[in-house]
């Protein structure tokens, strides 16, 4: 079964990438959309002198941190919200304030009140995904089962055990569909304050060659992380969402 | 010893619970009936602890455990683990034979949606069991279950009561199965409910 799907997988990919081809030959002018193929050896030539991973580092390293520290005050802060509705009357209104604050001016504003350096970057991109983190968290906080409270209550389960096997269990799918758009938003978003602020990343290097109007090299950054989001779903995400999930199967 | 006094408990505006007194020695059965709706089930909470919003006192031993009305298991979590994570420091080796006491052996390893409701009844009264409780509480812990398979599960929890002893508050609809396990059975009724015996 699992071996069928990972088989769509490929072949979904596959014709995604028969389509491009399809396009690039009607489009017949490598300079606007070049083929599969014609990406290849430049491709390989940035691998080969270090500066497509050099690069791909400094933009993993910064989605990272950006995901790690989003994921951990989305999910404090979005608990708390859930379970407390003073907290939430209190914060609400923040929250809607940050949903709606365009990532565009995020960046810009910390770029001008911390500086052009790594420290506003990762905050940058921070800031603007824990408020989706948060509203998502909130609604699985608000969703928990208060007769599973009621049993740990009564049979004094430790903080530490209810944690663990009583409300991350719970939250593990709210916690998932965050992490996952969570990933989706934020190379996004780094790829931005790269451009408008970083001497490297992808997002840099994809300032550097639309000066240069090479779409080809655009397009060899920006698939280089595609893949190397897509290995992250398919080799940390999926297997931790299976291994959380077992207990559904039939 | 369990000491229960209750003066009032409301829900909003609306009474429920009226003045309620009620002592349970070491290894006393105490049965309550009642109509639907009465407020048996608001007052095993108040006792149990998880209801706080109410005016009055309960005192009861540290190691108190419930079995609830319905399984209350965590689906996530091994029916092996379901006994053993709710009482701190149990060894596997006790979880296990309290699951063969309960007629689970080899269940161990299984989820609770891979067992039956009679079975996953069995897990909850494995786990109350399993810390060897002073005082335990039962909300209508064999409805929904079929006369033999009730039967079955009442059969099991006297002998578990006779084993273990432990101090009892139980709520039923059934006098029949009130006679059998409580050595004492009160009524819960009348707006705001008091206890009558």
């Amino acid at each position: 079964m699992r071996g069928r799907a990972a088989l769509t997988r490929i072949l979904s990919l596959l014709m995604l990438v028969a389509l491009w081809a399809l396009a690039a030959r009607l489009t017949a002018d490598a300079t606007v959309l070049p083929a599969p193929g014609a990406l290849i050896a430049p491709a390989w030539a940035e691998i080969a002198s270090g500066e497509l991973p050099y690069h791909l580092g400094r933009t993993f390293i910064r989605v990272f941190w950006a995901f790690a520290l989003a994921m951990s005050l989305g999910a404090v802060l979005g608990f708390a919200m859930g379970r407390f509705p003073a907290m939430d009357r209190w914060l609400d209104a923040w929250l809607v304030v940050f949903l709606n604050l365009p990532a565009l001016v995020l960046i810009v504003l910390c770029y001008l009140w911390i500086g052009l350096n790594e420290t506003a970057a990762i905050v940058a991109v921070t800031l603007n995904k824990v408020p989706n983190v948060v509203a998502v968290v909130r609604e699985g906080a608000r969703a928990l089962d208060p007769e599973l409270d009621a049993m740990a209550r009564v049979f004094r389960m430790s903080p530490a055990t209810r944690l663990r096997h009583v409300l991350v269990p719970q939250l593990a799918p709210y916690l998932s569909a965050a992490g996952r758009s969570g990933l989706a938003i934020i190379w996004k978003i780094v790829l931005v304050v790269e451009f408008l602020g970083r001497s490297n990343g992808i997002g840099f290097k994809i300032h550097l060659f639309f000066q240069q109007f090479d779409v080809g090299m655009v397009l060899i950054y920006a698939l280089s992380f595609i893949a190397v989001m897509l290995a992250v779903e398919t080799f940390a995400l999926q297997p931790w969402e299976r291994r959380a999930r077992r207990w559904r199967a039939p | 010893m369990i000491r229960v006094d209750i003066r009032a408990r409301s829900f909003g505006s609306t009474p429920v619970l009226g003045a309620i007194r009620l002592t349970l020695g070491a290894g006393e059965r105490v049965a309550v009936l009642g109509p639907s709706g009465a407020g048996k089930t608001t007052l095993l909470r108040i006792v149990a602890g998880i209801d706080t919003e109410f005016d009055g006192s309960v005192t009861q031993p540290e190691r108190t455990a419930m079995v609830f009305q319905d399984p209350t298991l965590l689906p996530w979590r091994s029916v092996l683990e379901n006994v053993a994570l709710p009482n701190a420091g149990l060894p596997r080796a006790a979880a296990q034979a309290m699951l063969a006491r309960v007629g689970l052996e080899g269940k161990a390893a299984l989820f609770p949606g891979q067992l039956s409701l009679g079975q996953q009844r069995r897990t909850a009264l494995a786990r109350a069991f399993a810390g060897t409780p002073d005082f335990l509480i039962m909300d209508e812990p064999f409805v929904s279950l079929d006369p033999a398979k009730a039967e079955e599960i009442i059969a099991l929890t006297e002998a578990m009561l006779d084993e273990h002893r432990p101090a009892l508050l139980f709520v039923t609809h059934s006098r029949a199965e009130a006679r059998r396990l409580a050595h004492r059975v009160l009524t819960l009724d009348g707006v705001p409910a008091v206890l009558s015996g």
